[in-house]
């Protein structure tokens, strides 16, 4: 049987010979097509004798079989090849921009009210709201503020318009956050925990100072809380809020109508090169304003001085956003300048919690 | 409030250091605003010898002194050379010189040895101006020949005194007083409160000029007015210690009279008035004001007197506003020789009031409407005779007076336990009474009465606040605050607050840069979104751009992206989440999140080109944040829309007709131009409170219905009439077989001229896409045909659309 290694090494030379998938069918067809020279080879087995198809047949299967799979084979790296091919011609240029994805931001004032949400949150405290234009007599008289006491005029006040024949007291534009406290106490009473950031408005415009801000308000009241526990909430919110190890408060006397004794509160900081430090350092910086509420605050929210008693502070919620993330200008948080927004500002997914840490 | 080390000193015997004070008064509520110490900014400047004055070799304003310094009254003299151009430089005069090295603060230059026109000189022999301690530069400091040689010159001439300047809170009119100061420094432990030694001036003659109190006043406005004529005085500058006082604190020396007044106002905060006895006719009289008297004042501004504001009048006319300004024309001047001298305690309030309504701020009136001391009106005017007579000659009268001290007498239960109780500070009962005794408080038994010259105290809680404040609230130590119930914190939040949480966290995800804008708007802007009406309307506002509480947040994002534009960007996302008020009573207020689109909302790129933002744009973004919100899914569409829209390209999302949740679309043209934003511009806003909130929250999920079998989908193109809404072909469709049809999507629109073409005037053609899912076996192709003919059937009844063939 010469005629099958003659028939073996033609088509297998053939097959490794084809250029493309054509003239790979070609091979096939010559070779194992029904007319192909192998099938027909077989096709003459029936002829011959028992003998000769014994030796014949395995010879001849072999054969087919080997070349199919040569076949097979050399398709399959032809395809190799011609995707090879086509890949190498679809280069694309890597380093043009992606499709671009908007990148929205969150206001440093929102973010610093949720790192307060946050961290008085764990505390126990709630968050409470009122209303932007309130009476005067929740902005100031409830809060002990006498409608002719000199405190009253150091506010700065805006006045709402009185239509002609109204002989209310104008309306005004709350000067601070306090009046909340006295909401608060009157819907929920006491025991009272709770926060109310929000903005507030004064007549006031310079370098550093514009028309309307945001105060944050604390208000603790319970049984027997003290003045000592106001200085170690104080402490507490500092250091988690500065997100430093230490901090060092001190308190200072001062005045404020709706607290008794009052205090206005100092962080031991350092400046170097323009740049804050907190709890460390020779220096004071003063960042708030607190006390024990005042007997007849406690009055006007409906709520027993004899038999409760607590604390409250306030402190600027733009101002400690300037100190934490080193913002240079107030009046710039209300300019919306988009290039500011975006260097100052914050992404959506940075959600203060505790756990992960306040900031990034 | 200001005063100096010296003057502190008249009622503090202290070894206190300058720094120890200042800590104090700080820690002790009296705040130190500023400090001026000379020694350290002109301790350097000593009094020296001009040896010789020579005329400068090569200039002829200049000379060339050589002059003996010392550095101290005992040190070796050494010479130095100095070159001057002062005119009155010559040989052997005394001045004050300044070496190399020093600040000179007149200047603001260090000094540095220098050459002058070739001559070496090393060092400054200074006018007063360089020292800045007056405007004069005519020439250098010219000193007696007795002058000490090598002392410096603060000390030699009397100038070594710092001042303080202290905030005084609005709670403490005594510490408007040097000795009230002086009183608080004593109680802390800082010194002695040296006595005041008060004796009345016995008077030699009955004084000319009555005084009465009109009966409406006597009550309340004017309780006690005191006085006497002291004749015979010769007013002129007042003596130098008192001028070196009123100066350093701020204040220009006037006349000896004026002066004295202006003392007693600082130094024990008694604020007085001196009229010319011989310009009032009569007596005076202190009645409230009949209305539109005018008077002259002091500060050579005419007032017109409103009805009840209180004047003194004689029998011309009124004098003076009573506890506020005196009267030009009864004013003292270098030429006085009578005066008649006034102590009045005046009402806080009504002083307050007429103060304000005239818009005078005078050292007066800041006092009375504080509170002065009442019981010092009488000890205050002998105290006051005494100094005009020792400093201006004459003589007294006898007192006269109308009304009385008013009664003050009050008593406070004093527990000291309080301290402990409310403050957390454990300070010892004995060290308790003896600061309420420093402070002047009276203890008698469990009840302490305040002192007549601190009208703040006004209940046991100030007790504890004065025991606390001069034990020193730096004592205090923090204790820790329990938690309100053991274990995890509960949640804090509202269902509102969190509604803006998450609608400002969607919107910052969708590319969105938040915002906070003023809530106060100028009108005109107001206006164009519906409010500006009188009832937002501020009284006093900053400016006109600031007038009206603004009904809308959109303007004030239009005023940001019209300022962004300006700036040179073009493509901007901005928006807010914030009040917008509806009117001018408390709680018209409502929360939105609005958000603005100007410019692309797929910028120029390599993979497409730029797409302007359009009103499908603010319309998916709002929906985004009502699904934040947790609004419900299955809303309507409609088209009544606020005027500042596009009237076509805009629609309100609401729940049934009457709650409106939100409105987007294109911003009407006008209304841009009128905001100076180069548009076309889309915009968004969801009214946050309006979402119903879900009746009860479950926590578990309802159970997953998900087929096995393939859902199938069939497309459909209708031609319909162009003004026929997609909402009526969906509606319509998903109508077909609730049970089978699972969503129905549009997913192409071919309208405007080229449809026209095709399909006629006003025609459109709208395809969609009907998703149907089997449930329990595959669906035949009859089934689907037959479902098919039923969608197309009831979107041709619905809106007379056809199959496009």
């Amino acid at each position: 049987m010469d005629g099958i290694s003659e028939l073996r090494a033609r088509y297998l030379d053939q097959v490794a010979g084809a250029a493309d998938a054509d003239a790979l069918e070609a091979v096939r067809l010559a070779a194992l097509g029904k007319k192909g020279e192998i099938s027909l080879k077989m096709r003459e087995l029936g002829r011959m004798t028992p003998e000769e198809r014994q030796t014949a047949g395995p010879a001849l299967n072999g054969l087919k079989a080997e070349i199919d799979s040569a076949l097979r084979a050399r398709r399959a790296a032809l395809e190799d090849a011609a995707l090879d091919a086509r890949l190498q011609a679809e280069w694309l240029d890597v380093t043009l921009p992606g499709r671009p994805r908007p990148r929205g931001s969150i206001h440093p004032v929102s973010q610093v009210m949720d790192e307060l949400t946050a961290i008085f949150g764990d505390m126990g405290f709630s968050v409470a709201e009122g209303p932007q234009i309130e009476s005067d007599w929740y902005n100031f008289d409830a809060l002990n503020i006498a409608p002719e006491h000199p405190a009253r005029q150091e506010h700065d006040t805006f006045f709402m318009h009185r239509a002609a024949g109204d002989n209310r007291p104008p309306h005004v534009l709350r000067t601070h956050t306090s009046p909340v406290q006295i909401r608060a106490m009157q819907d929920q009473g006491a025991p009272l925990r709770v926060i109310a950031p929000g903005r507030v408005y004064r007549m006031d415009m310079d370098q550093t100072h514009a028309p309307m801000f945001h105060q944050v308000e604390g208000l603790a009241i319970d049984r027997a809380i003290t003045m000592a526990q106001l200085k170690w909430t104080l402490e507490e919110f500092c250091r988690a809020f500065f997100e430093v190890d230490e901090v060092e408060l001190r308190f200072r006397a001062s005045h404020f109508p709706f607290t008794e004794p009052s205090a206005e509160v100092d962080i031991r900081c350092s400046w170097a090169d323009g740049q804050l430090r907190i709890g460390e350092g020779d220096s004071w910086m003063e960042i708030l304003g607190s006390g024990m509420v005042h007997p007849h605050v406690l009055r006007a929210g409906g709520i027993d001085p004899e038999q409760w008693q607590g604390f409250a502070f306030g402190m600027g919620i733009d101002r400690i956003a300037m100190l934490k993330y080193g913002i240079p200008d107030l009046r710039a948080f209300f300019d919306s300048d988009l290039r500011w927004l975006r260097h100052y500002g914050f992404a959506a997914l940075d959600l203060p919690d505790l756990p992960g840490g306040l900031s990034r | 409030m200001k005063f100096t080390l010296s003057w502190l000193k008249d009622h503090l015997e202290t070894e206190a250091s300058l720094e120890a004070i200042l800590e104090a008064l700080t820690d002790l509520g009296l705040e130190v605003e500023e400090v001026s110490d000379p020694a350290a900014t002109l301790g350097a400047f000593r009094i020296a010898r001009v040896i010789e004055a020579a005329p400068h070799p090569d200039a002829d304003r200049l000379r060339l002194c050589r002059v003996e310094v010392r550095d101290g009254p005992d040190a070796p003299p050494e010479e130095v050379q100095v070159v001057c151009g002062a005119p009155n430089a010559r040989t052997g005069m005394l001045g004050v010189f300044a070496p190399v090295g020093t600040h000179v603060p007149g200047t603001g230059v260090d000094l540095k040895p220098g050459v002058i026109r070739g001559q070496e000189s090393n060092g400054m022999l200074c006018s007063e101006r360089e020292l800045m301690l007056s405007d004069d530069h005519e020439g250098i400091i010219d000193l007696p020949q007795d002058a000490p040689l090598g002392v410096r010159y603060i000390d030699y001439a009397g100038l070594n005194d710092p001042m303080i300047y202290i905030k005084i809170t609005p709670n403490r009119p005594d510490a408007l007083g040097v000795r009230g100061v002086a009183r608080d420094l004593a109680a802390r432990g800082l010194g002695r409160l040296k006595p005041l030694d008060i004796a009345p001036v016995p008077g030699s003659f009955d004084s000319p000029i009555g005084v009465s109190i009109d009966p409406a006043l006597k009550d309340k406005g004017c309780p006690l007015f005191a006085g006497r004529v002291i004749r015979g005085v010769k007013n002129g500058p007042s003596p130098d210690w008192l001028q070196k006082r009123l100066r350093a604190i701020g204040l220009r020396p006037i006349s000896a009279l004026v002066d004295i007044t202006n003392f007693f106002t600082f130094d024990l905060n008694r604020p007085l008035h001196v009229f010319d006895a011989d310009k009032v006719q009569g007596g005076l009289r202190i009645h409230p004001a009949q209305g539109g008297e005018e008077l002259l004042a002091l500060d050579e501004k005419t007032y017109a007197l409103a009805p009840g504001q209180m004047v003194i009048s004689d029998d011309t006319g009124p004098e003076s506003i009573a506890g506020i300004m005196g009267g030009e024309h009864s004013g003292c001047t270098e030429d006085t020789v009578n005066v008649f001298l006034e102590s009045a305690f005046w009402d806080p309030i009504t002083i307050a009031a007429t103060g304000r309504a005239l818009k005078i701020n005078s050292d007066a009136r800041y006092r009375f409407e504080r509170g002065v001391d009442p019981e010092f009106t009488l000890p205050g005017l002998e105290l006051a005779t005494r100094m005009v007579l020792d400093i201006c000659g004459g003589e007294a009268s006898g007192v006269v007076m109308d009304g009385a001290v008013p009664d003050h007498a009050r008593s406070y239960r004093f527990d000291p336990a309080d301290v402990g109780r409310i403050v957390g500070m454990d300070i010892p009962e004995a060290e308790q009474r003896a600061t309420l005794d420093a402070l002047g408080f009276r203890l008698e038994g469990d009840q302490a009465h305040p002192p007549s010259w601190r009208p703040d105290i006004l209940g046991s809680a100030d007790l504890v606040e004065e025991i606390a404040r001069i034990a020193s609230l730096s004592r205090l130590q923090g204790a820790p605050l329990p938690r309100v119930a053991p274990g995890v914190p509960r949640p804090i939040l509202t269902p509102l607050q969190k509604r803006e949480g998450a609608a400002r966290r969607q919107l910052a995800a969708l590319g969105y840069n938040e915002c906070v804008t003023y809530s106060f708007i100028d009108q005109a802007s107001a206006a164009l979104f519906g409010g500006g009406d009188d009832s937002v309307m501020l009284q006093n506002p900053i400016s006109s751009e600031m007038s009206h509480m603004r009904p809308d947040l959109l303007p004030g994002l239009l005023q940001a992206a019209a300022r962004n534009q300006a700036r040179g960007a073009k493509d901007l996302a901005l928006f807010e989440v914030g009040p917008a008020f509806s009117g001018g009573e408390p709680g018209e207020q409502a929360i939105h999140a609005t958000g603005l689109l100007v410019g692309a909302a797929a910028g120029r790129d390599p993979h497409g080109s730029l797409r302007r933002a359009d009103l499908y744009d603010a319309k998916a973004d709002a929906e985004a944040v009502l699904a934040a919100i947790g609004a419900p899914e299955k809303l309507q569409i409609t088209r009544d829309v606020p005027g500042w829209f596009h009237p076509g390209r805009s629609g309100r999302i609401g729940l049934g007709p009457k709650l409106g949740l939100a409105v987007f679309g294109e911003l009407h043209p006008k209304v841009l131009r009128a905001m100076d934003v180069k548009g076309p511009a889309v915009a968004f806003s969801v009214w946050l409170e309006n979402p119903p909130q879900p009746r009860k929250r479950s926590l578990a999920r309802p159970a997953l219905q998900a087929s096995d079998l393939q859902p199938v989908e069939r497309d459909f193109a209708f031609v319909l009439d162009a003004q026929v809404e997609a909402a009526a072909v969906v509606n319509a469709a998903a109508g077909a077989d609730k049970a089978l049809i699972d969503g129905v999507r549009v997913f192409d629109e071919f309208t405007g001229e080229a449809a026209s073409a095709q399909m006629g005037e006003g025609r459109k053609s709208l395809a969609i896409t009907v998703r149907l899912q089997p449930r329990q076996r595959t669906l035949t192709e009859a089934e689907i045909e037959a479902v098919s003919d039923k969608i197309v059937a009831k979107v041709q009844k619905a809106t007379g659309g056809v199959l496009r063939g």
